[in-house]
């Protein structure tokens, strides 16, 4: 792997990490893309960025402590749930071929910039429920 | 109870397929079907997400799709840019970050398509 690319993929770690943070994500979003630019295939990427994500989540998850807005037990609930799914996943993302799930990780990608594009341009914000 | 069980179950199929966290669909799953507040659904979504990408990086693992090193690559700075993003977040004008997110995503979407 060249220079270029790996300059890349650090400020591209950096940035995934800055949106962590941030907004509450894994930043798995961008570890994929980053991982593809590295030469990964797309469900190597993806399997991988999986494993970025686990230090990355954990400091999110200290941050977050004390400020009593995390809810343990829907956490655990949601993690224990989610087992089921990925084994669905997983053998989905290895029957598919690589660039037609690449594709959809892109459209994933573009739906969720119109989404926070829509969100945000929108002056008056309002969410369900609330307290 | 039921609601969280189908909001993870979906989350993990999620996570699994595209090799996110899930956060993705976990936030406004939280907000619609649970009646979060925002904060509260970033929160215990990350909580979530270190459940679910454990258990994918495992799996992935044992079929021998993970690669360790690149793993490192980006996730030792995505940790530095945790624990700045935190300290970030209160500086940045939170329209402008986000809409440079959004236009970031936008165009490595049309990478990955047009690719």
């Amino acid at each position: 792997m060249s220079t270029t690319t790996v300059i890349l993929a650090v400020t591209l770690g950096l940035a995934a990490g800055v949106l962590a943070g941030t907004f509450g994500v894994g930043g798995g979003i961008l570890f994929v893309p980053a991982l593809l630019a590295l030469g990964l295939g797309q469900v190597e990427a993806g399997a991988t960025s999986l494993l970025a994500i686990v230090p990355t989540a954990a400091v999110g998850v200290l941050r977050q402590r004390g400020r009593g807005v995390l809810r343990p037990k829907d956490a655990l609930a949601i993690g224990l749930a989610s087992f089921a799914g990925i084994e669905v996943g997983i053998q989905v993302a290895t029957r598919l071929d690589e660039s037609l799930l690449r594709r959809l990780f892109g459209v994933l990608l573009l739906v969720v910039a119109a989404q926070l594009a829509v969100q945000r341009l929108r002056h008056t914000r309002r969410y369900p429920g609330g307290s | 109870v039921p609601r969280l069980i189908a909001i993870g179950l979906t989350a993990g199929v999620f996570s699994a397929l595209f090799g996110v966290g899930g956060g993705i669909i976990l936030v406004p799953l939280l907000l619609l079907l649970a009646a979060y507040t925002p904060h509260a659904a970033a929160a215990t979504s990350l909580g979530a997400i270190l459940l679910t990408s454990a258990a994918g990086a495992l799996l992935y693992g044992l079929r021998g799709d993970v690669r360790p090193a690149y793993a490192a690559l980006v996730g030792i700075p995505a940790v530095a840019g945790a624990v700045l993003g935190t300290g970030l977040q209160h500086r940045l004008s939170g329209r402008a970050l986000t809409l440079a997110f959004a236009g970031l995503l936008a165009a490595i979407g049309v990478w990955l398509i047009a690719g």
